[in-house]
């Protein structure tokens, strides 16, 4: 297990950097003269001379993307135009908050849509079956940005359950930063009140959020689990006489969720980067609304940012997918 | 007063009569038509016959094992100890499971769960067996692990503890179908069901594998019912056998009987298909055509389309004929052609 992890550790650093090989050709090469692009319309050929030497760019590439990653590893992700800070400060300040509403989402997700899926399968072409599969169909085919209004409609300004939008209210002091998820950070420093409110807040957006995925988990997790109940080793599980409650919920489902892992891990992926519409119409201060607003107003620094955080998270989805793959299957854990 | 005679035992297990359907896109596969056999304490039958003729649908009814639907019994009685396997129920028969049946399988690569160890797997079929007994005879998980370790040791595998840990891709067929054999007899059960065991397997693992089933069978003072289409296997580990030929059994004999007085047509068939050294095996010797189709099956004898010697009067379902005490065949023209084996 230790060699597996490894080794998908030293493959994602790998990933990483083509990452980051790739947003640094964007952001110093792509343009045909960046020099010129920084030195502005106006300038003569020694300022852009000047601004060629002042930022490396006379230099060799492999050099300057040394540079660019000591830039990046120091914090000095430059800054933003239409916030005026500097990038790292803002992506400190919403990616988190995203981070949180994708969690909260997805596990919102995986807590409902792996028993119905398996519900679903257990109960094939029943009616159990069909209902689910209308809430699929249905989860598949709204957009969310509309199934988020009417959840704002309903139950919000309706029956006032849950507050419109936002974070937490305007009056609350947020807590400390620690990880900067603020329900954790809440937690840690004892602030109940604080993490319930901030608990209320995220519900009706992340329930929101989460319907394409419960979708895709419900199907998967199904389609999964029937080929999975038709396996000799469930007749043979039968024939010793399991009851039906463990062959299914365990002797089923740990082979069923192998695929399903691989398609939360990429719903969980796409979430992050998907998250612009949900942040709009609840106010939700997270990095799809930065985003947005920074390609907008051409704001480059922070797209690039942008970029970066959310593949290397995507990137890290995926490892953390691989490993417990490798946790839940003992063959794709030996044979490294 | 009329009592049973002397030597008769109440059979162990008692089919009567049983019928089982499917339902297909095609309609009703008549798949089980009046199967009717007995299994004795201590016996081993063995269930021969052609792919597709029934073998496994048998015995998986037997232990209510085929999913309804498509499955349906149409008809008959599957007796185990007096009671009625159709009509216990799936609570009971869970217990039953394990307890008093058990089942081993054609290819032990399939039959155990990928993702979990030998040890777990085999505690918790244990730790389920212990559900049907009172509370107070019931193993801890302790006990349900060295218990574990002894049914592994009774098959013969080496360095069970060891073994525990492993998972099934880490073993051979045939330790796999060790592991397996050690599952299904670990609740003691009177009635082992093995369903063509070593047919995946290599030849030298197959005969240690029958050896391994011999000598538990005495051990345990198992009824084994073994099915194959390897008359070989029949001779070597059964008692009995009952030759079944599209869904019906056409003869039900000692082994000793069927191979020296092999009296329906088809057995003699199969007999003659059998490899024997001095007479290898002919095209010619095998039997010409293929099962009729069972969506709709052939009046009277259901091997009248491929059978030599069929009249007009197969067209009518053959007498059951009791030609030895122990030797029982359904066919009109049960000695003609006798000793076309030699
Ligand atoms: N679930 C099912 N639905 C429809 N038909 C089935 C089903 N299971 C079995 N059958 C049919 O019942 C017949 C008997 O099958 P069975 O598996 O008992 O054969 P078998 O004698 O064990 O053959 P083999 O030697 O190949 O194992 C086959 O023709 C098969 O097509
Ligand atoms: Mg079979």
């Amino acid at each position: 297990m230790l060699r597996f992890t490894l080794k998908r550790a030293v493959l994602m650093v790998f990933m990483l950097l083509g990452l980051l090989a790739i947003t640094f050709t964007i952001s110093h090469i792509a343009p045909s003269d960046p020099a010129a692009l920084a030195a502005g319309p106006d300038a003569n050929v020694e300022m852009i001379e000047r601004y060629r030497v002042e930022y490396g760019l006379d230099r060799p590439v492999y050099e300057q993307f040394v540079v660019y990653l000591g830039r990046l590893l120091t914090g000095n992700w430059g800054k933003s135009i239409h916030t005026t800070r500097m990038v790292w400060d803002d992506l400190l300040a919403y990616f988190p908050n995203t981070v949180e509403l994708v969690l909260f989402s997805i596990l919102i997700a995986i807590a409902i849509g792996v028993p119905l899926g398996v519900i679903a399968a257990v109960y094939q072409n029943r009616p159990v079956d069909h209902m689910i599969r209308i809430l699929t169909v249905t989860g598949v085919a709204m957009p969310m940005f509309w199934l988020g209004l009417m959840a704002q409609l309903y139950f919000a300004l309706y029956l006032e359950w849950f507050p419109l939008g936002g974070r937490i209210e305007m009056m609350t002091d947020p807590p400390r930063d620690i990880t900067h998820l603020l329900m954790v950070d809440a937690l840690l420093q004892g602030q109940f009140s604080t993490f319930v409110e901030a608990l209320h807040h995220i519900v009706l957006p992340a329930v929101a959020l989460c319907f394409p995925a419960l979708a895709s988990i419900i199907r998967v997790n199904r389609a999964e689990m029937l080929e999975t109940l038709n396996q000799d080793y469930i007749v043979n599980a039968r024939a010793q006489g399991l009851s039906t409650f463990r062959i299914v919920a365990v002797y089923a489902l740990k082979n069923a969720m192998l695929p399903t892992m691989a398609i939360i891990g990429l719903r969980f992926g796409w979430m992050l980067g998907g998250t612009v519409l949900v942040e709009t119409v609840f106010d939700w201060p997270g990095i799809g609304l930065y985003a947005v607003q920074a390609a907008i107003s051409s704001d480059f620094e922070p797209i690039m940012g942008a970029t970066i955080v959310l593949g290397f998270f995507f990137m890290m989805t995926n490892f953390l997918i691989d490993i417990i793959y490798g946790v839940l299957d003992p063959r794709v854990r030996d044979q490294v | 007063m009329n009592g049973p005679p002397m030597n008769s035992v109440d059979p162990l297990l008692s089919v009567r009569d049983f019928r089982l359907e499917f339902d297909t896109f095609d309609g009703v596969y008549q798949a089980i038509d009046g199967v009717s056999f007995d299994v004795a304490p201590g016996e081993s039958i063995g269930i021969v016959g052609e792919t597709g003729c029934g073998k496994s649908v048998t015995a998986r009814s037997i232990m209510g094992l085929l999913p309804s639907p498509p499955a349906r019994v149409r008809g008959g009685q599957i007796l185990f100890d007096g009671e009625d396997m159709l009509t216990v129920g799936e609570e009971r028969l869970r217990q039953i499971r394990g307890n008093d049946i058990a089942m081993i399988f054609q290819d032990p690569m399939t039959y155990l769960n990928p993702v979990f160890t030998i040890g777990t797997q085999l505690v918790d079929v244990i730790l389920a067996q212990q559900r049907a007994k009172p509370r107070a005879e019931r193993m801890t998980r302790r006990d349900a692990r060295d218990h574990a370790v002894e049914m592994l040791r009774k098959v013969n595998l080496p360095n069970p503890e060891r073994q525990l840990e492993n998972y099934p891709y880490q073993l051979s067929g045939g330790m796999r179908q060790r592991v397996l054999i050690a599952m299904a007899l670990s609740g003691r059960p009177k009635l082992l069901i093995a369903d063509e065991p070593t047919t995946a397997l290599d030849v030298t693992i197959q005969a240690q594998i029958l050896d391994l089933i011999d000598e538990l069978r005495a051990d345990f003072g198992l009824s084994v019912v073994m099915i194959t289409h390897d008359l070989g296997v029949v001779a070597s580990v059964c008692d009995r056998v009952v030759v079944m030929y599209a869904g019906q059994i056409v003869e039900d004999a000692s082994v000793a009987r069927l191979f020296d007085h092999p009296a329906h047509p088809y057995t003699r068939g199969l007999l003659a298909s059998v490899p024997h050294p001095g007479r290898p095996a002919t095209s010619l010797s095998g039997i010409p055509g293929s099962l009729p189709n069972l969506l709709d099956p052939p009046s009277g004898c259901r091997f009248h389309g491929r059978c030599a010697l069929a009249g007009d009067d197969c067209l009518q379902p053959p007498p059951n004929t009791v030609l030895a005490e122990r030797h029982k065949v359904a066919c009109w023209r049960a000695m003609e052609g006798a000793g076309a084996v030699d």
